[in-house]
């Protein structure tokens, strides 16, 4: 098999990922675009481990390894992503990331999220609270 | 993995030609097209649900190419890890965090067009670095497979035990992080409720921060009860 089609087809994958990680605004939408931006390496890994073990008989299989340890780390970051995600939801109220500014610096957003971005997160959520009720 | 495997190489090489492709190649070639359909409705769609269910075509064709390139423990990895628990978790995540059945018009951020121009840039850069490198390199993917589980084992408990062990302590981590990230809050979430009933009724000292709090729990109810 010719190197470029896994090559090609990663590097399209990267990209794919790549916009979707600029483009969303939902944070569990960006988490899945990271899912594909990793796993367009994962595939890199996987063709170049197989061509080097035959070209130039690498024995250690370091992209499979590297693939599984990739794997894992994936699985850790998607479960403490969802986890901070969801405690983000339940403070603020929601998972977009275009509404999360508190530390942004000069940007007039929405008076509840931009005004007090020197308090802590339980009284802003309070204060959104109040004005809601 | 002998030195015969090198002029094998080569003259497999010599037969190759662009245009012609062998079997392998067109399967290859049909896989990856669907994946990277799929790939590319996951980040376009704007129902989040079908953006998931998408991802699992997506990540299932990449398990299929791992087989054809001769990675089998890796594409059963692929299939237990991702198909099954990570696509599963960012479902119970679009639940949890309330996400809406059906089209969502705000899916998409406003610098879209922004990001289409660093991806198309960045998509072509890659593919012509890559195209032009690797132009007359070919996989053998005869003869044993590269990635069977009995090598993918021996390299993997022979000369990655190390960071195999690290690893181990990592995911006990994210394990211990994400039990802590939840528990704060569910603690938070079951106990206020009992603490400021107790204090409004008879104890003085009525702290600003757990009637924040209580707030704060209240907040998306009301919201999800107004939607």
């Amino acid at each position: 098999m010719h190197l470029a089609y896994p090559a090609v087809l990663s590097a399209l994958l990267f990209c794919t990922g790549l916009y979707g990680v600029l483009a969303r605004r939902n944070a569990i939408l960006v988490l899945m675009s990271v899912e594909l931006m990793l796993n367009a390496v994962n595939l890199n890994l996987v063709a170049f481990d197989v061509w080097l073990s035959r070209a130039a008989q690498e024995t250690l299989h370091s992209g499979q390894a590297l693939t599984l340890f990739t794997i894992a780390i994936a699985a850790a970051e998607i479960g403490i992503g969802l986890a901070i995600v969801l405690a983000v939801h339940r403070n603020r109220g929601t998972a977009d990331i275009d509404r999360l500014r508190d530390t942004a610096e000069g940007h007039e957003s929405d008076p509840a999220d931009g005004s007090d971005s020197d308090a802590p997160t339980t009284g802003t959520a309070g204060e959104k609270a109040e004005a809601t009720a | 993995m002998s030195p015969a495997f090198t002029p094998l190489t080569s003259a497999a090489a010599e037969t190759h030609g662009f245009l012609s492709p062998t079997g392998v190649e067109i399967a290859f070639l049909l896989v990856g097209l669907v994946t990277f359909g799929a790939a590319l409705v996951t980040v376009t769609t704007k129902q989040l649900v079908h953006a998931a269910l998408w991802l699992v075509v997506a990540l299932g064709g990449l398990a299929v190419e791992y087989l054809l390139l001769t990675a089998e423990f890796i594409a059963w990895v692929q299939v237990l890890i991702y198909v099954g628990s990570v696509v599963v978790l960012l479902l119970f995540g679009l639940m949890l965090t309330r996400a809406p059945i059906g089209r969502s018009p705000d899916a998409d951020s406003g610098n879209r067009w922004a990001a289409l121009t660093v991806a198309v840039a960045a998509a072509a850069a890659l593919v012509w670095v890559v195209v032009d490198a690797f132009r007359a390199t070919w996989i053998d993917l005869d003869g044993a497979a590269a990635g069977s589980t009995e090598a993918t084992g021996a390299s993997l408990f022979q000369n990655w035990v190390l960071p195999f062990e690290a690893l181990s302590v990592l995911l006990l981590a994210a394990l211990v992080g994400a039990i802590v990230l939840s528990r704060k809050a569910k603690a938070e979430s079951s106990s206020p409720p009992v603490n400021s009933r107790a204090t409004t009724q008879s104890s003085p000292p009525v702290t600003e921060s757990s009637l924040s709090v209580l707030g704060a729990r209240e907040n998306p109810a009301d919201q999800e009860g107004a939607r």
